[in-house]
């Protein structure tokens, strides 16, 4: 599983006033902590709040790349502002994200080609968010064929089914599973999936039994990779013993920490 | 059409080892010997890097041997009798780029040498040849704590692979093998989950996963040697696949096993045709050390070996 960090955004009060305040060590120390435990990559959001964008982007990949030359994750939904990010990261990099809109995947892929950057499609399009499986199915199929079409090796390309919360879209969730498995056989070879995690618990309570229980689901339906709290020591415990059990990992009795080292 | 070879990408490598150290090593071996470091399975060197040879080590005895069948003891004579004779037979006349010696004289049931008597044997050993050492203990665990870590310091700087740690029985080897620069194998009964439980324990000692040689324990042909073969197989896979904790050369004592049998003590060559299956078979699945008893045999794996690296 390819774990993205997902606590450099700045919704969270200590990222949001780090960024106003220009606090470099505030962000490296949150780089460094999700990495420790287990992070393989790093999610960047400059934020809603943000007046500056462009320049906020900038400001943390920079910050961020003196501690780790782990993947960054530029997460916007402004091209412009995932463009700033690029020109400056030495990193690795994934554009977070594209949607199935046109103007999205005209300006996004071209973006992902010449930075040589992975690139994440979210099943999400300017008429709303898809109700069911087969109307995601339609928005990844989009998707895919938009990045042959531009040569984009489908193999970089993360779909992420776009998670709802639980007390918002039970309904739903099944779909939501189900079209994990159902993305990764669109083309040969498939793209892979991923998720942002935590709005499967949004507004709940026990926001981390959840968290863990969808994950653990997930990885069963073959997900890849996910954006998450690394920090949440259960949720990192229960993914190793999920992916264990679906024999990815050889056991041994210390397979925990084994497995957490990294 | 031409076919096309389908390539496995690996993400993960086999840890690579040097035994022995010479004199810019601050040793005194003449010779050195590099195991591991792979980036494929055996043999398909079109996946990855294979830098390194199975290496095949020359099993002697600090005790002339009791059991050894005639067909074994005939192909040495009247060496056996003296572990240096025979070391000097080994290295001078056949060539070994290793010797593997094992400490049998101090088990309880055959001489009960003490450990300085363990440790002037090692230091006279490493004096009279000047190929790289695999020592080996007696077998007896209570005994092996107390000669092992003698052993090892009158062997300090020198580089040697010494074993075996088993799951119950390594932190005494495992601190004098961090003390004196050496390596260390870790055994396991057939077991993978074993065998990286081991590992992980080794490690958490300070002693790097770099420096481990898994004795993941063979069975001669006939007697469980496909149960090994699917063991190493399967750890190789995962430590190709980026698992670190079974990311270790393997060594395999063919000889051991294969002298025990009955088709090999029942004579008419078959024991060396034996050892020849049992070390080759091992080879394919991934066998990077192997220790073994008859010339005859180390000359045919030998020549296996040349045949199979050069192309």
């Amino acid at each position: 599983m390819f774990i993205i960090g997902e606590l450099i955004n700045g919704m969270y009060a200590n990222v949001g006033l780090a960024i106003k305040e220009r606090n470099k060590k505030e962000i490296q120390k949150c780089a460094l902590d999700q990495l420790i435990c287990g992070a393989d990559a790093l999610d960047v959001n400059c934020g809603p709040a943000s007046r500056q964008p462009l320049v906020d982007m900038s400001w943390l990949i920079e910050v961020i790349q003196e501690v780790t030359d782990k993947p960054l994750c530029l997460d916007s939904s402004k091209p412009a502002v995932i463009e700033e990010g690029l020109k400056v990261a030495r990193n690795k990099t994934i554009i977070n994200s594209t949607t199935a809109d046109a103007e999205k995947l005209d300006a996004l892929i071209p973006l992902a080609k010449k930075y040589k950057s992975r690139l994440i499609g979210i099943t999400i399009s300017a008429k709303g968010i898809p109700q069911n499986k087969d109307q995601r199915l339609e928005l990844a199929a989009t998707i895919v064929a938009n990045c042959q079409e531009k040569k984009f090796s489908v193999e970089d390309l993360y779909l992420d089914p776009i998670v709802l919360p639980v007390n918002v879209a039970q309904g739903q969730m099944k779909d939501i599973l189900e079209s994990i498995a159902e993305f990764k056989i669109i083309s040969d070879p498939g793209p892979k999936t991923t998720l942002g995690l935590s709005n499967v618990s949004q507004g709940a309570h026990l926001r981390s039994l959840i968290n863990r229980t969808f994950l653990t689901m997930a990885v069963a339906y073959g997900l890849d990779s996910a954006i998450l709290d690394p920090k949440d020591k259960e949720l990192i415990d229960t993914l190793i013993t999920a992916e264990l059990i679906l024999n990815k990992n050889i056991y041994c009795d210390s397979y925990l920490e084994a497995y957490r080292r990294k | 059409m031409e076919t096309q070879l389908v390539l496995e990408k690996w993400a993960g490598v086999i840890s690579a080892l040097t035994i022995g150290a010479n004199k810019e090593d601050g040793g005194s071996r003449a010779n050195i010997v590099r195991i591991g470091g792979q980036g494929s399975l055996p043999l398909l060197f079109k996946e990855g890097s294979i830098p390194n040879r199975p290496v095949i080590a020359f099993e002697i005895w600090d005790t002339p041997p009791q059991d050894w069948p005639d067909d074994l003891t005939s192909a040495y004579g009247k060496v056996l009798n003296d572990p240096f004779a025979w070391a000097d037979k080994c290295v001078n006349e056949l060539k070994a780029q290793l010797l593997c010696v094992r400490m049998q004289g101090a088990h309880p049931d055959f001489g009960n040498k003490d450990p300085g008597e363990a440790a002037n044997f090692i230091s006279a050993l490493l004096t009279r040849v000047k190929v790289p050492l695999i020592i080996i203990g007696s077998g007896d665990d209570s005994k092996d704590n107390l000669i092992l870590p003698a052993c090892s310091e009158a062997a300090k700087n020198e580089r040697c692979l010494i074993g075996c740690a088993v799951q119950d029985n390594y932190k005494t080897l495992v601190a004098s093998v961090l003390a004196d620069g050496h390596h260390i194998i870790a055994e396991s009964p057939i077991d993978i989950n074993i065998a990286k439980q081991l590992n992980i324990l080794i490690s958490d000692m300070g002693l790097s996963l770099e420096r481990i040689v898994i004795n993941p324990t063979i069975g001669a042909l006939g007697y469980g040697l496909e149960y090994a073969y699917s063991i190493m197989e399967r750890a190789r896979l995962a430590a190709l696949s980026g698992d670190k904790t079974l990311a270790s050369p393997f060594i395999c004592f063919v000889g051991q096993e294969t002298w025990r049998t009955k088709e090999a003590k029942a004579g008419y060559e078959q024991g060396v045709i034996w050892e020849i299956i049992t070390a080759t078979s091992l080879i394919q699945s991934g066998a990077d050390l192997l220790v073994m008893r008859h010339p005859a045999a180390v000359e045919k794996v030998a020549g296996y070996i040349d045949s199979l690296f050069n192309k």
